[in-house]
């Protein structure tokens, strides 16, 4: 039976698949009562919410415990491995496309919707009989109902963490370097240096909205342009947030000597997925921020 | 499970050690729960689309009940609303799209000479929190305030300012279907990408896996933005956001452009892996090889290129200015381009061919004459000024149940006759088989038919009410959705007794059938390929 082939190989069964689908049930069902139990007295939703966090956390960590095992003890194979790298790249455009629809929103909003408003195209009435006060200006400082914003600058804050994410990337490619010339301590350090500028990244995000809440009257409920900046920077510090996750879960399987420069196939995939993080940055920096 | 790290002894070791693992046939309700089998969890999607089928189909039977007659008789009108926003959801979601991942789950790997899919846990994942989101999405029906109300496409502010408190419970049930979506989706296109047998070149692949292949691109390019939508609808009804709301500087016209351009593709996503069925199923019942293979593949792959540029055709009556309506019409008008050059390509195959009519052969017939009334209406529904006059009757609801029942439904049909003996060992009735066709296809034409001429004649979609003129018509159309809804249970004893017993099936029960999944056993042995056979 030998064959001049690779083998396949075939993971036997698995129990973490649905201990993850009955956290994720648990997860939409306990947000779902959470949100409509937002002005009530009720708090089951949130219960049931932090249950099935609690139980994917699980998952993930037995799950990956599970995988990652399989890969050192060398049940891989090269077949494996381009699974799970194409895999992550799908991955990844998915992840593009969920932002590519609040980047179109974005876009809509200012150069559809807002001028609309304002009576631009052929809307002339739209603006005479419902809001013939409103200024279709971008950033929407006054919305048609009258709420009244600040907008956010690019300089300061923004510009810093812009520089910190961009640099982040590349301290991120010199551990990859390093990695693959089998330079451990560098590694180390590098990758070490990247969380840390990641963590910094999330700081001054964390500062940027208690500034916008606190003092420039800047909100999610600030009309479409408040909405917008919001989502797409929330999305995005909810992605560095896990992006920071999964590079300390490297960090720490760098220091127990896992990852050769030949068979790194989670390093990789952290990378993407980081520099995936850096390239929404530029495009939110460039569009929410500059533009 | 140890010894087996080194490359040079893997041949020799790694087979023996597989060989008996592949052995290990799992049993009771483990089998299930915790499988990472492709044939165990493409069963599982099949059994949950059926089901769905069935509750979906039960909700439509309460919409034609009330549609009986004219007037308010059975039940409330919110109701009403409840049930074809329901049966929408969960026939698109729950019965078209797990029918044709079962398919795809049961068949790529075979096919193409793989053992499994290349992502066999993530596979068991996808499959069951599919059950849990739809639990969800049920659930809410029974919930103070009911369940969405709002259409399947949930425009704003119907879904936003207007809508249930369960509206929160939808949107987190869609963000799992989606999940779920767009992990078998990555699945299949690794699966295809990666496993394929040596010599299975890309021209080689059955147009089943090649269909597949480019409605798995779609799916993971479209279902994130179906994410981001019910999002914006989370936040614009509970976090006071207002990006449907002109108040805010939004605009709830934005909600059908991000919709929809979801929407459109998600209409192909149901119809390409049939086109890939059809296309199976038509040469083996014609005994002569596909016409124009290569031309298929460039036609399926130009439609999923074209199905990102015609959205806004079903936004024509919004106010949108008048160089964006020719632009999506003419787009649309082009689908029908590579459309025609798959049904040419059919017809040519069968042009000549040795003919033989058993049921898969039957369903593909029918298939491939009811899905061209289908794109003829749809066609007609193109022309932007004439849309203007159909948008929201009974015409829309005729064009797209006669590309989703007599198209998608009847070519996943046609799939299960045509694969059953290689599933179960056993051949099905083939008495049985053709009654069930016989009925579904003259009931699917009273249903739907008339349908066309309420909707020219101006009857609106999605109202529990008519005017008294619509009445005789309305009751023909009740009368065979009652028919058709029956006829699915003949379907469900073929397939209950075919697992059950029967004639035992040869590995190639039909004289005309090609691919690898045919040179296996029947049924197919738990493991497909455990090494990559040839392909010449």
């Amino acid at each position: 039976m030998t064959s001049k082939h690779e083998h396949y190989y075939v993971p036997a069964q698995s129990a973490w698949p649905i201990i993850g689908a009955f956290g994720l049930f648990l997860i939409a069902y306990g947000a779902g009562s959470y949100v409509q139990q937002l002005q009530t007295e009720q708090t089951s939703g949130g219960y049931i919410l932090t249950a099935g966090i609690a139980v994917i956390l699980y998952m993930v960590f037995g799950w990956f415990r599970t995988v990652i095992g399989e890969s050192m003890s060398g049940l891989y194979s090269k077949q494996m491995d381009r699974s799970f790298r194409q895999g992550m790249s799908w991955f990844i455009f998915s992840e593009v496309m969920f932002f590519a629809a609040f980047f179109g929103a974005l876009l809509y909003a200012r150069t559809i919707a807002v001028p609309w408003l304002g009576g631009a195209s052929n809307n002339a009435m739209t603006h005479e009989v419902l809001w013939p006060n409103f200024q279709a200006v971008w950033p929407l400082v006054t919305t048609p109902d009258g709420t009244k914003t600040e907008a956010m600058g690019w300089t300061g804050l923004p510009l810093y963490n812009t520089i910190i994410l961009l640099t982040s990337s590349v301290t991120l490619h010199f551990a990859h370097v390093s990695l693959e010339k089998s330079k451990r301590t560098a590694l180390t350090l590098w990758l070490g240096i990247t969380i840390l500028l990641g963590l910094a990244f999330l700081f001054l995000q964390a500062k940027e909205y208690a500034h916008a809440y606190q003092e420039m009257g800047l909100t999610l409920s600030s009309g479409v342009y408040g909405n917008t900046f919001f989502l797409l920077t929330g999305f995005h510090g909810m992605h560095v947030t896990l992006g920071t996750i999964f590079l300390f879960v490297l960090f720490l399987r760098v220091l127990k000597g896992h990852f050769t420069p030949d068979k790194h196939f989670a390093f990789q995939a952290g990378s993407w997925y980081w520099h995936f993080v850096d390239v929404v940055w530029l495009c939110l920096f460039v569009f929410v921020y500059v533009l | 499970m140890n010894a087996i790290t080194r490359e040079a002894d893997m041949d020799a070791t790694h087979i023996g050690e597989h060989s008996t693992h592949h052995e290990e046939h799992p049993t009771g309700i483990k089998r299930w729960l915790f499988t990472t089998n492709h044939k165990d969890i493409g069963t599982l999607y099949l059994w949950f689309s059926f089901i769905m089928f069935l509750t979906g189909g039960a909700m439509a039977m309460v919409i034609r009940a009330e549609l009986f007659q004219p007037g308010l008789q059975l039940v409330e009108p919110n109701f009403f609303n409840q049930m074809t926003t329901v049966h929408g959801l969960i026939m698109v979601f729950g019965a078209v799209m797990p029918a044709f991942t079962g398919l795809a789950n049961w068949l790529i790997p075979m096919m193409i000479g793989a053992p499994d899919m290349a992502l066999p846990r993530m596979n068991n994942w996808s499959f069951w929190i599919l059950p849990f989101a739809f639990a969800i999405l049920i659930s809410s029906l029974f919930m103070e305030g009911g369940g969405p109300n709002f259409g399947w496409t949930f425009y704003a502010p119907l879904s936003t300012a207007y809508s249930p408190d369960s509206t929160a419970l939808f949107v987190f049930s869609v963000h799992i279907m989606g999940i779920s979506s767009i992990m078998g989706a990555i699945n299949v296109i690794v699966t295809i990408v990666n496993m394929r047998a040596p010599g299975m070149s890309w021209m080689k692949l059955p147009l089943f896996v090649w269909t597949w292949l480019i409605t798995a691109f779609l799916l993971i390019a479209v279902m994130p933005v179906l994410a981001g939508t019910v999002t914006m609808v989370l936040t614009d009804k509970f976090f006071g956001t207002s990006f449907f709301d002109a108040a805010g500087g939004g605009d709830p016209v934005m909600f059908q452009h991000i919709f929809w351009f979801f929407g459109h593709p998600e209409v192909y996503i149901m119809i390409l892996p049939s086109f890939g069925i059809i296309s199976a199923i038509v040469p083996a019942f014609s005994r002569k090889k596909l016409f124009g293979y290569s031309s298929m593949v460039y036609a399926t792959a130009s439609i999923a290129i074209l199905s990102f540029l015609v959205w806004a055709h079903h936004m024509f009556t919004t106010g949108m200015p008048v160089f964006a309506e020719l632009f999506f019409m003419y787009c649309t008008m082009l689908i029908a381009v590579p459309t025609g050059v798959k049904v040419f390509n059919w017809v040519a195959t069968l042009w000549r061919g040795s003919l033989t009519f058993e049921t898969p052969m039957l369903f593909a017939l029918a298939f491939i004459i009811l899905f061209t009334i289908g794109g003829f209406s749809g066609l007609m529904l193109a022309i932007t000024p004439v849309d203007f006059q159909y948008h929201d009757t009974y015409f829309v609801v005729a064009h797209f149940h006669y590309v989703l029942v007599s198209g998608a439904i009847f070519s996943i049909m046609a799939a299960a006759y045509y694969w059953l003996p290689k599933w179960t060992g056993h051949m099905y009735s083939e008495k049985l088989g053709k009654l069930h066709f016989w009925c579904s296809v003259i009931s699917v034409n009273v249903l739907f038919f008339p349908m066309h001429f309420l909707g020219l004649a101006g009857m609106p979609r999605r109202i529990p009410d008519y005017s008294i003129q619509f009445a005789d018509v309305n009751q023909i159309v009740s009368i065979g959705g009652f028919a058709f809804g029956l006829s699915q249970l003949i379907f469900l004893v073929v397939v209950i007794k075919c697992i059950r017993g029967g004639e035992p099936a040869p590995n190639k029960p039909w004289d005309g059938a090609e691919g690898l999944e045919w040179t296996l056993p029947s049924p197919a042995p738990y493991h497909s390929f455990s090494t990559p056979p040839e392909v010449k």
